[in-house]
């Protein structure tokens, strides 16, 4: 068994002194101790490759990750109230003990005493005033921002965008269960309404409700189990953030987690025979599709053209069930939906009229957050097994 | 710099959540003064404000300073379905308007047709008073 003993030290360790801070922000107690646990260990800020810290409140990885300005291949924010931080050494250090990140940041801080809100005391994320003031209510809007800029520095147009809902539509029409099951033209796509420009209804996911749950398990227990024919073989993972105002719409953090994740895999972009692509809006996925190396940068909206996303035929199948953007988006949240159909594919038992023959390697990628602003993004590759 | 002008667009002016590290920033916009702050150990200019505290190296000393106010768009959408507040105000322009001190800052664009609103749009500052101890820092065609 591969366990964590003797695979990670604890190197730095650091307590806020005071025990009323009114002049400080929870954030601005975020950099303090984490500057003095790296003081005590050593390090910087800039030698953190791994952050872990609670989710309560509007607070969590991704926006300490940004506020601090780290750099971070793992990224953690399990929240079991009080014992959080002791979960998150047992994380950090199977993290490491797998080389995927070598110096873990976990951080703590609140101001229940003279923050004057109830409860852990978290406050808002630090970014909201600067970010949620001007009518970016709705996730459309941001990565309406992110679309604009791709079109302005590469010549992506809305019809090729168009492309993407049409191949998702082509296949929603085989799943009895998706929330729209009719298939769509680009002039249909560019027809329906502007929400926010450049982006149309029709470049839109479904809100749906629902759900969606995965059952992973050692190689021991699955030896026994009739189903448990999909192994991961490899992940990766990053926060890509507002980077000090600095932000470039135009690429997402695929940029970090699909190298890593193929190269955990040691397998190239020929070996994958099927994609799901996180698909909350049409240029979520030309974005992905280029910055996962399918194609070059800027070219992932010609890379869409004539059918290349349709199953069967398609150079690269893509979102058989429908994706987000025809078939399920529960919770606004459409991740777990990449693996299971990415699996389904895997097993054989996609529809029939859209499932890739022969289906070894897959990879599925998710998007977390806004394009515009700060998102976690994990690329996973699977196969089946004795692929 | 600009100063305190009606906000002729009707978009509204939401109040900021103001603690610590952004009150000198938030009073400066009820003056009229777009602060920005600088870190003097690597001179990085710092957005969204930190109140001292430096991404870029970690420092806790960065310095507040005036902006000029000027920028250009980097990128926009056009809202024809808004949220919230801002359901009654469609179409408004969301952007980032890169400043001329380098970060690029979430805002609308106001004072013009959004059908005007370009990538690479001269802009300045306008503020549009919260009545709340705060100004919303929006930006016009310069």
């Amino acid at each position: 068994m591969v366990t964590i003993k003797r695979k990670a030290f604890i190197a730095g360790i650091y307590e806020h002194p005071r025990r009323e801070i009114p002049d400080r922000s929870v954030a601005q107690i975020h950099a303090e101790v984490a500057l003095g646990a790296l003081a005590d260990a050593g390090l910087s800020l800039s030698d953190v490759d791994g952050y872990f810290t609670d989710g309560a409140g509007t607070f969590g990885a991704m926006s300490m990750t940004d506020y601090l300005g780290l750099r971070c291949t793992h990224s953690d924010s399990t929240e079991t109230g009080g014992s959080s931080y002791l979960f998150h050494v047992g994380h950090a250090a199977e993290a490491i003990a797998a080389g995927r990140c070598n110096v873990a940041l976990i951080t703590l801080a609140g101001k229940p005493r003279t923050g004057g809100g109830a409860g852990f005391g978290r406050g808002a994320a630090p970014e909201q005033s600067f970010e949620g003031l001007f009518g970016m209510s709705g996730a459309v809007t941001g990565y309406a921002l992110a679309a604009q800029r791709h079109m302005y520095q590469y010549g992506t147009t809305s019809q090729q965008m168009a492309e993407v809902k049409v191949a998702a539509s082509l296949h929603a029409q085989h799943n009895p269960h998706a929330m729209l099951t009719k298939p769509v033209t680009v002039e249909e796509v560019l027809a329906s309404p502007m929400i926010s420009s450049p982006l149309h209804r029709f470049d839109c996911c479904v809100v749906t409700d629902g759900g969606g749950a995965v059952v992973v398990v050692s190689p021991e227990v699955a030896r026994d189990l009739p189903r448990a024919n999909v192994t991961v073989l490899g992940q990766g993972e990053a926060i890509k953030h507002a980077d000090n105002g600095r932000i470039d719409l135009t690429y997402t953090g695929g940029v970090v987690s699909g190298p890593r994740a193929f190269e955990e895999a040691g397998v190239t972009h020929s070996d994958i025979d099927y994609v799901s692509i996180y698909d909350s809006f049409t240029i979520t996925v030309i974005e992905t599709l280029e910055d996962l190396g399918f194609c070059e940068k800027g070219q992932g909206g010609r890379f869409v053209m004539d059918g290349t996303l349709v199953s069967p035929g398609g150079k690269l199948p893509f979102n058989t069930d429908g994706g987000g953007l025809c078939n399920n988006h529960p919770s606004n949240r459409g991740g777990i939906t990449k693996i299971i159909e990415a699996v389904r594919q895997l097993r054989g038992e996609a529809h029939p009229a859209v499932q890739v023959p022969d289906c070894e390697i897959a990879l599925a990628h998710g998007t977390g957050g806004s394009l515009a602003t700060r998102m976690g993004s994990s690329t996973l590759i699977m196969a089946r097994e004795g692929a | 710099m600009s100063t305190q002008v009606p906000n002729s667009t009707g978009l509204p002016n939401l109040a900021p959540t103001i603690d610590p590290a952004t009150a000198e920033f938030w009073a400066g916009t009820t003056r009229g003064e777009l602060l920005l702050e600088r870190c003097p150990d690597c001179q990085t200019v710092i957005w969204y404000p930190r109140g001292g505290f430096c991404p870029a190296c970690g420092s806790f000393s960065a310095e507040r300073f005036a902006a000029t106010g000027t920028g250009t768009v980097y990128t926009f959408t056009v809202v024809h379905r808004g949220l919230g507040e801002y359901s009654g105000v469609t179409p408004f322009v969301i952007a980032y308007v890169e400043l001329d001190e380098g970060p690029r800052v979430m805002t609308n664009i106001v004072d013009c047709d959004p059908s005007d609103v370009h990538i690479g749009m001269p802009v300045r500052v306008v503020f549009h008073d919260t009545g709340q101890g705060a100004a919303l820092y929006r930006f016009a065609p310069a």
